[in-house]
């Protein structure tokens, strides 16, 4: 077994995750059956190989970064329309400091 | 199939430029077919028909003052629910965005509707575009017009439907590991997955973003050229759109095809791979041959261990970049009493069982202790199979492969074992990693009239030779193998 009941519940916790016990338990053992499924990797000698983080564009040429110029959007009042709980100008959240 | 929801772009530009429909009766008539398959089928998850008909009655007085119009005046187009549309319900599939309307659109849609198209409405998908099959999505699956106890494939299904059964003329879709290919291959009709870069992906809801690219669904391989030539290019907002030029994809089409070589890897004609779709694609090959090609076998060593890298590599970008999804900004919220139970109950509640299964797998090979030897092991193994095309590509021009080792499978079929669904994306998933341009066109149908895509990947920035074999293996009658 490669993966725990509370491997789970760990990771669900850095996730922000709520599992039901259900779930807890079902993905317990389809993550054990993928986790055990990665292990073939260990097949190859990767020693001397450096990781790929993303791909590199064919072009060289390219200048990827845009000027940092300051452009006005005006979507403050669309954008807070959208949010669940908004109160003027800002998104209300349960409260987080204390008296 | 009524006319005109048959008609491919040259045939819609002809009958505008003809006055034979205008383009808002055109627009109507598509609206009146989705009304009347949609409900079956689910490809549509939201319509935009204000949009529509606004959009349709300036190309109509653009043809009426006689003004040259552009390449894809008067298109109906639909769009995957993952990509921006400023004021449309975009969902990505999910709860956890039940009601969100993005404040812009992403430059995709910008371009398309630039160039004359006409954005009928959003399509339905998998999660987050997390799946092979469209049975992901919270707002039910989509059923394969070819065969509609069937599924469509995944995860932009919506997008193959609704082009497939004449509810739009073309579609965009994501690719991630397949999803637009595979789909494509389900539903009978060219689907292309451009270069990593090639396209910006500006206003697409992020899922795996080392691997994301958005292309197009068509009927036909020169309207997935056309449809290409205006997505493609040099985004500013997005910096990792390139800059490498736009060659006029249609003008390659119709060129010969002799002394092209094709690469047949013996590493996809495996284990696993249905014995029908195996000699379809060997009949596929045949006939490119007949083209003039010539077949040179070559060996993709690593092609065994690409769907375990890739499912690290998706699910751990998958979990951070929908770490956003917590119930503040936008979409859902569930209460709870303090602001991390907020978080958890949001996130537990609103995020469907595959995406809530990825995050899962994804914080644990970030996590630490794991992560040298789960998520680094894959980002090694992505370099060999990223060296696999590159060695391929110095010996052939273009690599045919099947694109899914099944055809579609029923409903229901595949949903209990997850692992299973993963491995059936082992010959897109290679492509994805690689970054390289991939399309899947119709390769014949199995004895039960399922349709079998055959795939042509390409160098990086090579989709005009991937376009040239595709549309040369359809007017071959690919389709009819």
């Amino acid at each position: 077994m490669k993966i725990s009941r509370e491997d789970v519940l760990k990771v669900a916790a850095l996730a922000n995750l709520e599992l039901t016990d259900a779930e807890v338990e079902t993905y317990r053992g389809q993550l054990d059956d993928i986790l055990t499924y990665i292990e073939k990797l260990n097949e190859i000698d990767t020693s001397n190989i450096e990781p790929m983080t993303q791909v590199v564009a064919a072009s060289t040429d390219d200048s990827t970064l845009r000027d940092d110029v300051v452009v006005r959007s005006d979507v403050i009042t669309e954008v807070l329309r959208g949010a669940p709980d908004p109160a003027p100008l800002y998104f209300r959240v349960p409260r987080v400091i204390e008296k | 199939m009524s006319a005109a929801t048959a008609w491919t772009i040259p045939e819609v530009r002809a009958a505008l430029d003809a006055r034979k429909i205008s383009a808002r009766e055109l627009v109507k008539e598509f609206y009146a077919r989705i009304d009347q398959r949609n409900p079956e089928l689910n490809a549509y998850l939201a319509l935009s028909p204000e949009r529509a008909y606004a959009q349709a009655d300036k190309i109509d007085a653009a043809i009426a003052s006689g003004d040259a119009l552009p390449p894809l005046a008067g298109v109906p187009l639909a769009v995957k629910d993952v990509i921006s549309i400023r004021g449309i319900p975009t969902t990505c599939g999910s709860r956890i965005l039940e009601g969100y309307k993005p404040p812009y659109d992403a430059t995709v849609v910008t371009r398309l509707e630039h160039s004359g198209a006409i954005v009928l409405g959003k399509t339905n998908c998998d999660e987050f575009a997390m799946g092979s099959s469209n049975e992901n999505s919270a707002y039910g699956p989509v059923r394969n017009p070819v065969a509609t106890g069937r599924v469509p494939g995944g995860s932009s299904g919506g997008s193959g439907a609704a082009v497939a059964a004449g509810l739009a003329v073309v579609a965009l879709g994501t690719d991630t590991g397949g999803s637009i290919r595979q789909p494509g291959s389900f539903c009978g009709i060219p689907a292309m997955m451009p270069s990593y870069g090639r396209v910006s992906r500006y206003g697409l809801i992020a899922f795996a973003s080392s691997l994301d690219r958005i292309g197009p669904f068509a009927r036909t391989v020169r309207d997935a050229a056309t449809v290409m030539s205006t997505l493609a290019g040099r985004d500013p907002l997005d910096s990792t759109s390139s800059a490498t030029p736009v060659p006029d994809y249609a003008a390659a089409l119709g060129r010969s095809l002799t002394g092209l070589r094709i690469g047949i890897p013996d590493d996809y004609f495996a284990e696993g791979l249905d014995p029908e779709v195996r000699r379809k694609v060997e009949a596929g090959i045949g006939l490119l041959e007949k083209l003039g090609c010539r077949r040179v076998s070559i060996r993709m060593p690593n092609t065994d261990y690409a769907v375990a890298a890739y499912y690290i590599i998706a699910t751990a970008e998958a979990s951070s970049n929908l770490a956003r999804y917590d119930g503040v900004r936008y979409g859902a919220r569930v209460p709870g009493g303090t602001l991390i139970e907020m978080y958890q109950k949001t996130r537990g509640r609103k995020f469907g069982a595959e995406v809530k299964r990825r995050i899962v797998l994804g914080t644990y090979v970030l996590s630490a202790g794991y992560y040298d030897a789960y998520y680094l092991k894959g980002q090694k193994v992505r370099s060999l199979i990223a060296r696999d095309f590159r060695e391929a590509f110095e010996k052939v021009d273009a690599i045919i492969t099947p694109t899914s080792p099944v055809p579609p499978f029923k409903l229901g079929e595949r949903t209990s074992n997850p692992l299973e669904m993963y491995l059936a994306d082992i010959y897109t998933v290679t492509g994805s990693l690689a970054g390289v341009p991939g399309i899947s066109v119709p390769c014949g149908k199995t004895s039960e009239g399922l349709p079998v895509g055959l795939q042509i990947y390409g160098p990086a920035f090579g989709e005009q030779r991937v376009l040239q074999l595709a549309h040369a293996f359809e007017h071959a009658g690919g389709a009819e193998l």
